[in-house]
């Protein structure tokens, strides 16, 4: 079935038609892959015992839909004719290489009729649970240990999110060739270090769990506070991030901290329409208006902290580190403004967050809750005892709250110094912007 | 973005849909919310009732009229919606195309406006006022 979007742009027959329509053509291609693209490389990996194998089969069969169905329109069966040509690929590539293995020979004869989503054994009762425990066992995967963050972020957005290079390179601001070459070299490490694909044991989740969610958080983040470029937030990048998380708690539903984690981003996506001004600068916590926050999300934000910390209490725990950021957030969420915010409480959630993940981040934004609950004194003291352990050296983070504090109490040339020296540390040209407006703002200034 | 798939049905074909296993049909429509939920996409949706117990409230004359029942002229009926967010609209097309319908039946795939929509009425107390009701 052709897209009929597509055709009616074509039947335009100008060269923006022409290329408006195989931009839209490409893009029918990638939401079909973006659907069933995880589902096929995990059974693809799982069928052949080889997750490199089957990440480039699979991406074989991507880039020759990418070509085939614009021309003669998407199979009836998107996803059964993915997996069928991902299949034959992984087939001639195990030709092409060491001969065929014998375990395979079955397969490959499968593979010249074969559809359908059970690329190894038959169907059976359990389908649905196999196919979920093979995009879990493409989850820890792409988050290895053995894997810096980069390859995991990479890795994580292109087999589980079903993102295409080009995708990537687009929300990231990075040449293709750059994701390409991550990509490339994470799959050679995973070869190199033996990693089998398998999902760990749920004895072994809670080790190798730790990992997953902080590669998507570092996703979320991305995009809720760009580190580079022009734009301050990337709400696209912080929606693929959302959506993983989704799909996470689908697949490990008695697992607190992943819905802590799809808590947590969705309370904090929810401030996104606040927190850029129509010119695009960003909008500081305290001078966002809160009426323009995203009530829906902030119900769903509300809705996955409770199946937190439901499940959480069936296990007979407490709130983990994601649950805490997501009750902190959650405080902010249904206060009426700064002044009504409980920061007392975020104090005290601040605390045992610092207790359980210590991380000079959290004592830093302790350090603001303490100034609101406090004054800026005692949280200045924090700050300055931060610095003296060299922690966040480099970072934009230390200058610019020091220089809020140090305004605050009225220390006007050092604050002005602080934020100066802040600006000229972030890499992000709107924040940059707001740093050097408030120096400049200060009395004298 | 967010996108609203409304179920449109004729009256005919929901009445040959009396003849369906019923269970067929939940299970069929509970496997495509599934797919949509484990792909992290479904936000919202509800199915609606008889449009027999509805009634459409007509703005054409001076004062409103109440009509008991569908509309009188309408040949489809609105029976259900789903609300995805996506990232393109052709994702919202493939989304739309997974949907569990027969003969009659017909999807309409419509965005969602957001803020950007009413950008240049920012200022307008009831565009802000009505983040505040949203919920």
């Amino acid at each position: 079935m052709a897209d009929p979007a597509g055709a009616a742009d074509g039947a335009g027959a100008g060269a923006g038609a022409g290329a408006a329509a195989a931009a839209s053509a490409r893009r029918a291609v990638e939401a079909v892959w973006r659907i069933e693209g995880a589902r096929i490389t995990a059974g693809l990996a799982r069928a052949f015992g080889d997750f490199g194998l089957a990440e480039d089969a699979a991406q074989d069969a991507l880039a020759q839909a990418l070509v085939q169905w614009p021309v003669e329109g998407e199979p009836r069966n998107p996803g059964a004719w993915l997996t069928a040509v991902a299949k034959r690929r992984a087939v001639d590539a195990l030709r092409r290489g060491s001969g065929l293995d014998e375990r395979y020979a079955s397969l490959a004869a499968g593979a010249d009729a074969g559809v359908g989503t059970g690329v190894g054994g038959g169907a059976d009762a359990r389908a649905g649970d196999l196919v979920g425990d093979e995009v879990l066992g493409l989850v820890f995967i792409a988050c290895h240990p053995v894997l810096g963050r980069d390859a995991q972020v990479a890795l994580t957005l292109r087999v589980v999110g079903g993102l295409t290079s080009e995708e990537i390179a687009r929300l990231y601001l990075l040449p293709v060739a750059t994701v390409q070459q991550r990509i490339v070299r994470a799959k050679k490490t995973l070869a190199a270090a033996n990693v089998p694909f398998e999902s760990p044991e749920p004895a072994e989740w809670t080790g190798r769990l730790g990992g997953v969610l902080a590669a998507l958080y570092l996703i979320f983040t991305e995009g809720y506070s760009a580190t580079s470029g022009e734009r301050w937030l990337r709400p696209e990048l912080a929606d693929e991030a959302v959506r993983l998380g989704r799909v996470l708690a689908g697949l490990l539903p008695r697992e607190p901290e992943v819905h802590a984690l799809l808590a947590l981003m969705e309370l904090q996506a929810a401030r996104f329409p606040a927190r850029t001004a129509a010119d695009g600068s960003p909008v500081l916590l305290a001078d966002q208006d809160r009426r323009r926050w995203d009530r829906a999300r902030l119900g769903r934000g509300r809705a996955a902290l409770a199946r937190s910390d439901e499940a959480a209490r069936r296990r007979g725990r407490g709130r983990g580190p994601y649950a805490l950021q997501a009750a902190i957030a959650e405080c902010h969420a249904v206060a009426p403004d700064v002044a009504g915010t409980d920061w007392e409480r975020i104090v005290l959630l601040y605390e045992a967050l610092g207790a359980l993940a210590p991380n000079p981040v959290v004592e830093l934004n302790k350090a603001v809750a303490v100034s609101m609950a406090v004054g800026p004194a005692s949280a200045l003291r924090m700050v300055d005892e931060l610095v003296a352990t060299g922690a966040l050296a480099g970072s934009h983070l230390v200058p610019s709250v020091r220089g809020e504090l140090l305004a605050q109490l009225g220390r006007v040339p050092e604050a002005r110094s602080e934020l100066v020296a802040a600006a000229g540390l972030t890499r992000n040209e709107r924040a940059r912007a707001v740093l050097l407006a408030k120096a400049a703002a200060l009395p004298g200034g | 973005m967010k996108y609203m798939l409304i179920m449109r049905t004729t009256a005919e074909a929901l009445e040959a849909s009396k003849d369906l296993d019923f269970t067929e049909v939940i299970n069929a429509m509970g496997a495509y919310n599934e797919s949509m939920i484990t792909a992290g996409v479904l936000i919202g949706g509800d199915g609606l009732s008889d449009a027999k117990e509805g009634f459409v409230v007509d703005f054409s004359g001076e004062a409103p009229t109440v009509t008991d029942g569908p509309y009188g002229e309408v040949h489809e009926l609105f029976n259900g919606f789903w609300i995805v967010q996506v990232a393109t609209k052709e994702e919202a097309l493939e989304w739309a195309k997974r949907a569990p319908l027969g003969a009659g039946s017909k999807l309409e795939v419509r965005r969602i406006t957001d803020e950007s929509d009413f950008a240049e009425f920012a200022d307008n107390e009831f565009i802000q006022k009505e983040k505040e009701w949203r919920g």
